[in-house]
């Protein structure tokens, strides 16, 4: 089935951006394992080669195969996202509609640049994930994912030392950029790597539903 | 808005409907070797201008004038298209041109629309309506699915082949007068009874698209 508008109250959709290889799925990954037994979650993924984050999902078993969906992008995520937004809206609709009743929705991006932001109508907040090894200078260069996004996070910490990367100046760049924005430095291949933005998660999970409620 | 802005903005590629995932077939093609030049993509273009395109114009056309119903245009359609594959990709684009078109041409049409299968209706059906809803013509309607397709050949190849963007929207150019032809014939043919409409399709491009569904790696949705 498939459905037009929204209900009065839907879930709370957070998307999740950032460049190749910067640890988006992983990251979906981790928040599913924190949250989903507790939280009727469901994920929509953005590949550039058709369904890989989806699959790889469905092999980590972070979450039941049919709350896991993907949507093909013709080689641009960005669009998927953010111009052109008819494909994920209908995922999104589908997947909810299919297992309500869910409280949160995930969307992850495929990998992408910079300038790659999720559209208003398509989430309600957004994280964006760069990494240490992409260098530590992409704080400062900016742009709408780094600056705007409700909050930014910093993976790979662990492999700081070993790419010359300084966490304190990407730290005090982010923050430069950022105003007030929350910013979180994690390592997700740490047993509790992802905690921190899990913790986020459901406060933001607490104020939607405070809102629509 | 007067017609022609309103045929200008549903004929931009940029029309958010999510056309933009499929490459008409030309993924599938590539990766069979059929196409590596300007030339062979030109081939191409032939190939769909004389088979299935001039027959889901003409749906576009009747579903725009409303020569009968919606159900039994798109029962009719659904027999003309073999690949299970391409009626649930025509579907989806189908149902998501709804949605910016509703949005940007109100109208009591779509409420029809939306009822008319659980997948939402062919793209040609969907497109002929609303198109009728912006205040189009039947050929208008044939026109704009005969200039997305060309659009979804033309932006594949160029990404997928990195084709000479100049060379290729040239071939577009050329093909202009060809797409208003076989749109005045789908104009012409949409009012014939909906039995004795078109029915010729592209066996091959049926054919890849049920193996494109089973790549392990693509770039395009079909």
């Amino acid at each position: 089935m498939w459905a037009f508008g929204h209900p009065g109250t839907r879930p709370l959709r957070i998307g999740i951006g950032g460049p190749v290889g910067s640890g988006k799925t992983a990251l979906v990954a981790a928040l599913c394992r924190l949250l989903a037994a507790e939280i009727s979650t469901v994920v929509v993924t953005n590949d550039i080669f058709t369904t890989e984050d989806a699959e790889a999902l469905r092999r980590m078993a972070v979450l039941a195969d049919d709350r896991i969906a993907a949507v093909e992008t013709g080689a641009c995520p960005h669009t998927a996202i953010r111009d052109d937004i008819s494909a994920n809206l209908d995922a999104v609709e589908n997947l909810e509609a299919r297992h309500a009743p869910v409280e949160l929705t995930l969307l992850e991006s495929g990998g992408d640049n910079l300038t790659a932001i999720f559209s208003r109508a398509l989430v309600d907040k957004q994280i964006f994930v760069i990494d240490v090894a992409g260098g530590d200078k992409v704080p400062r260069k900016g742009g709408p994912g780094v600056t705007t996004a409700d909050l930014l996070v910093i993976n790979k910490t662990d492999l700081a030392p070993m790419v010359g990367a300084d966490l304190a100046v990407m730290d005090r760049d982010a923050r430069a950029r950022r105003g007030d924005l929350p910013i979180a430095f994690t390592s997700l291949v740490s047993p509790d790597g992802a905690a921190v933005v899990a913790a986020w998660v459901v406060d933001q999970l607490a104020a939607w539903n405070a809102r629509v409620g | 808005m007067t017609a022609s802005s309103a045929l200008l903005l549903l004929g931009d590629s940029r029309f958010p409907t999510g056309a933009h995932a499929h490459s008409a077939g030309i993924e599938a093609s590539h990766g069979r070797g059929d196409i590596t030049s300007v030339r062979d993509l030109a081939e191409f273009i032939d190939g769909r201008l004389a088979t299935s395109a001039p027959t889901e114009a003409t749906f576009a056309a009747a579903s725009c004038a409303a020569r009968d119903s919606y159900v039994h245009l798109d029962t009719e359609l659904t027999a003309r298209i073999p690949s299970p594959r391409l009626r649930s990709v025509s579907r989806s684009l189908g149902r998501q041109l709804l949605r910016p078109a509703e949005q940007a041409w109100p109208s009591v049409t779509f409420a029809e629309l939306r009822r008319l299968h659980a997948e939402g209706p062919l793209q040609p059906i969907a497109l002929g309506a609303v198109a009728a809803a912006a205040g189009l013509t039947p050929a208008d309607a044939a026109l704009c699915l005969l200039h997305h397709l060309i659009g979804a050949i033309t932006t594949a190849a160029v990404r997928l082949l990195g084709l000479d963007p100049f060379a290729v929207h040239a071939l577009a150019a050329r093909v202009g007068p060809l797409l208003e032809q076989i749109a005045a014939d789908a104009a012409l043919h949409a009012g014939l009874p909906v039995q004795d409409f078109p029915s010729t399709n592209s066996l091959l491009a049926d054919i890849l698209a049920e193996h494109h569904a089973t790549w392990e790696v693509r770039l395009f949705a079909s």
